[in-house]
């Protein structure tokens, strides 16, 4: 049997053939390319009109910006330089960089403590961003926006020396009386730091003399960028408590409270944030006391922080209503007052889902920052519009000015919102 | 054997107020409204010191004044010889032009751009993710300036237009583009009603033969749902509709003389057609723009959100993909997207108040800019202002709130 099967096979191969490489139509450039720009016919032309309008965007921008001249004193020189071809003036940038950062008023040979307080921010807003970081890192966050005031304002070492005790003898009290009564411990911290300024406050005035180190700014003279920033990130900070504190209140139980909280976050989120600085230049100083002065930079803030804590509450009432109903009945059935409640399981994690919509009510504000222009204060913007295209050097270069503007714009909130991404997912703790 | 009992009513006794979850309630809240009534009467006892101090007084009186400023645009007569009123009313006209115009073209690039996102072509789906993420990071009142500044330094200026060799020439020879706006053929009745006026009666008369051209196709469909759920065959309606949409507009038209009228260059300037003035443009173009790259992000997750096993269960149920798209898929995005859509449509309208940043005679432009600083009428101004601004707020809201209700999953 096995001869003659022998026989009819003539051969048998006794090893596998080496693979073959896929055809050409089914490997590299060629397949990604069929999948993905020409799969059909409609798709082949959207490629075409897609590469056709980079093209168009690429040829307009390119040579401009290759072309472009940096070192020129005026428009003038520019053209002169660039004799009729087509290039950007970016002198403009080298020429006015301290008015765009700085505003045109802050004394230029102090120039390095806007700068060191901006390098000491990253430092201090750490901490608060990367979890991982040591947690002790946070005393010098809690320090910072009174070493960034004294530095930016400058004047006499003694006011943030004594807002700064004041905060620590409130917090002191607090951590003591806080295991006891969250309004005891709260109430009591208030009352404490109220004390220590008021003492403070005589202390100060008693020791005005030539003792202050670094030359008072005032508030007007700030601008540029520095302005933007300044605002996005003290009122960012100042509006995340009160946000809380309105989501809570809007969740309340109690009649009144509930209906102010949702009085006040309608009001402010049905109106324009330019009518609310409309209030801050025009009307806000009329509900101050008589013969106070109140600077429009902290009505600003006033209002822009009123704006943005609406914006938060919303939120965070989102994430308060995400939670399911069984962790606010667990905190009751384990006997927890609504003071621990809220600060030992339900906030912990609200907060946590929701921080990327807080985030982004942040970047929605940092780009609102430059609405201030419209009430003539000086920001990136306003600088661009008022003295620098209105100086007689550079009147008519639009678009390197404005696109530096969006530039510098553009990178800080497309970190921002890189951040949040990154967050959302190390936050995630569901297995999805 | 125990007997439970009811606790003790013991006297009310003043610790009560605090300790007793009863009362406790009752007692922050009057402490709350004692503590706000202190601090209104105290910010009123300021405003009423100041204004004494500055010799002024609360009145709305300053609306009934001459304005004496002029308004380059405006939807209804105006000069300067109106009223305050009158001019505060051109501005809310204004604004709700320039938002009702930004809403629909913010809505279409939002659209397109959402849905070319999730094209299956790479190079497509690149671009719309830079569009989407350069417009969405850079503020709205950059992008205005940006397009104003187009519209005023880059678009030639009315004289380009003149002469046997131009520098610059119309489109078509119908619309021209210039540093002062944009003009384009405006139409114009020759016979019917009113004529004397602006022709304002055969405009109703167009509009109410195009809501009886929508009444008629809605009655179409439905006649053809009728007879597919009677029969299962639906009956063709695409030519039918279409003569009903066109054909007795065409014949109205025709019949009222409809001519156009095509701007010309008359002395310094274009003459004749509508002038769209340059503020507005670029005012409703960099909204449109800008708010688009937020709707794209709201369409795609709202498509995004309907998951695949829907698309396939229809298909295996034997529905083509238009209907599968149309009866399956857009009813559940929808549900998704409306909601973060109609706060867009808010936001534009927010948003228009940045109209005085380059001229446009919008509400805050004229009552809260032009009348604010001429009568001084700062708290009046402003008190208005916000008014305006809440109602519109307020109806949005509560056309969503209804909205909401209406789509909400039926759940028992």
């Amino acid at each position: 049997m096995s001869d003659t099967h022998a026989e009819s096979i003539p051969f048998v191969r006794e090893t596998t053939l080496p693979q073959a490489a896929p055809p050409t139509a089914e490997r590299g450039v060629y397949k990604w390319g069929r999948e993905n720009l020409f799969a059909t016919p409609a798709n082949a032309l959207l490629t075409l009109v897609s590469i056709y309008v980079i093209y168009v965007v690429l040829s307009a921008i390119l040579p401009w910006v290759l072309n472009g001249v940096w070192n020129a004193g005026s428009l003038s020189e520019c053209r002169e330089i660039l004799a009729g071809t087509r290039g950007g003036c970016f002198a403009v940038l080298v020429d006015r960089w301290e008015q765009l950062f700085f505003g045109f008023k802050y004394p230029s040979d102090q120039l390095w403590r806007p700068t060191l307080t901006l390098v000491l921010f990253f430092f201090a807003v750490a901490p608060v961003l990367f979890f991982d970081l040591p947690r002790k890192l946070l005393a010098f966050t809690a320090v910072f926006p009174f070493l960034a005031y004294w530095l930016i304002w400058g004047g006499p070492i003694l006011v943030p020396i004594v807002a700064l005790v004041g905060v620590g003898a409130g917090y002191v009290v607090y951590s003591r009386l806080v295991a006891q009564s969250f309004a005891g411990g709260f109430f009591g911290g208030i009352a404490a730091a109220a004390v220590v300024w008021f003492l403070g406050g005589y202390l100060v005035d008693a020791t005005t003399g030539p003792s202050s180190l670094l030359d008072a700014v005032p508030s007007r003279d700030l601008g540029g960028y520095m302005l933007n920033f300044m605002l996005g990130v003290t009122c960012v900070s100042l509006s995340v408590p009160i946000g809380i504190a309105l989501a809570l209140g809007r969740q309340s139980s109690m009649p009144l409270i509930k209906w102010l909280s949702v009085i006040f976050i309608e009001f402010i989120r049905g109106v324009p944030l330019i009518t609310l600085l409309f209030v801050a230049s025009v009307m806000l100083a009329y509900f101050f006391p008589p013969n106070s002065t109140v600077d429009l930079f902290l009505r600003v803030v006033i209002m822009i922080t009123m704006f943005s804590s609406a914006y938060i509450a919303e939120v965070i009432r989102g994430g308060l209503a995400a939670l399911p109903k069984g962790q606010y009945e667990a905190a009751d059935s384990l006997g927890l007052d609504y003071a621990q409640s809220m600060r030992l399981i339900i906030l912990p994690q609200a907060l946590k889902i929701s921080i990327p919509g807080i985030v982004n009510i942040a970047v929605g504000l940092f780009k609102d920052t430059t609405l201030v222009s419209v009430i003539s204060m000086f920001d990136l913007v306003g600088m661009i519009r008022g003295p620098i295209l209105a100086s007689t050097d550079w009147n008519g270069v639009y678009w390197e000015l404005l696109g530096f503007a969006a530039l510098l714009f553009f990178v800080v909130c497309y970190g921002i919102s890189q951040y949040s991404q990154w967050l959302e997912r190390r936050l995630a703790t569901d297995h999805r | 054997m125990t007997t439970l009992t009811d606790p003790a009513k013991g006297a009310f006794r003043p610790s009560m107020l605090l300790y007793d979850t009863r009362y406790r309630s009752l007692t922050l809240q009057a402490i709350a409204a004692i503590v706000l009534a202190l601090c209104l009467m105290y910010l009123y006892s300021n405003l009423a010191d100041n204004l004494r101090a500055a010799g002024l007084n609360i009145s709305f009186g300053f609306l009934a004044d001459t304005a004496g400023y002029d308004i380059n645009q405006t939807l209804i007569d105006y000069n300067s010889q109106s009223s305050n009123l009158r001019a505060a009313v051109v501005g809310i006209l204004n604004t709700l032009l320039v938002a009702f115009l930004a809403c629909v073209t913010a809505t279409i690039f939002g659209v397109l751009a959402g849905v070319l996102r999730l094209s299956p072509n790479w190079l497509v789906r690149k671009l719309m993710a830079f569009y989407v993420e350069i417009f969405r990071n850079i503020p709205v009142l950059i992008w205005i300036i940006i397009i104003f500044t187009i519209m005023t330094a880059v678009l030639p200026a009315p004289s380009a237009f003149r002469g046997d060799d131009p520098d610059s020439s119309m489109l078509f020879n119908l619309a021209a583009f210039t540093n002062r706006g944009i003009y384009i053929p405006g139409p114009y009745f020759t016979r019917g009603f009113g004529l004397e006026g602006n022709g304002g009666l055969n405009w109703i008369l167009v509009i109410a033969v195009l809501i009886g051209s929508l009444i008629g196709t809605r009655a179409v469909t439905a006649s053809a749902n009728a007879k597919q759920e009677a029969t299962g065959v639906r009956p063709k309606t695409l030519w039918i509709n279409l003569a009903i949409w066109f054909v007795p507009i065409i014949v109205v038209l025709f019949a009222l003389g409809l001519q156009w009228d095509i701007p010309a260059l008359r002395g310094f300037n274009f003459g004749g057609g509508i002038q769209i003035g340059g503020p507005l443009i670029a005012l409703w173009f960099a909204l449109s723009i800008y708010t688009g790259a937020f709707i794209a992000e709201n369409v795609r997750a709202g498509i995004l959100s309907v998951s695949k096993g829907q698309t396939e269960a229809a298909a295996a149920l034997g529905l083509r993909p238009r209907r599968v798209m149309s009866l399956v898929v857009l009813p559940q995005a929808l549900r998704v997207i409306v909601p973060p859509l109609i706060s867009q449509y808010l936001n534009i309208t927010k948003n228009s108040s940045l109209a005085i940043a380059v001229g446009y005679a919008d509400i805050t432009a004229t009552l809260g800019g032009i009348t604010l600083n001429q009568t001084g009428r700062a708290i009046e101004c402003v008190l208005l202002l916000m008014l305006f601004y809440l109602i519109i707020s307020l109806l949005i809201s509560a056309f969503m709130n209804v909205y909401n209700n209406s789509m909400k999953l039926k759940e028992r």
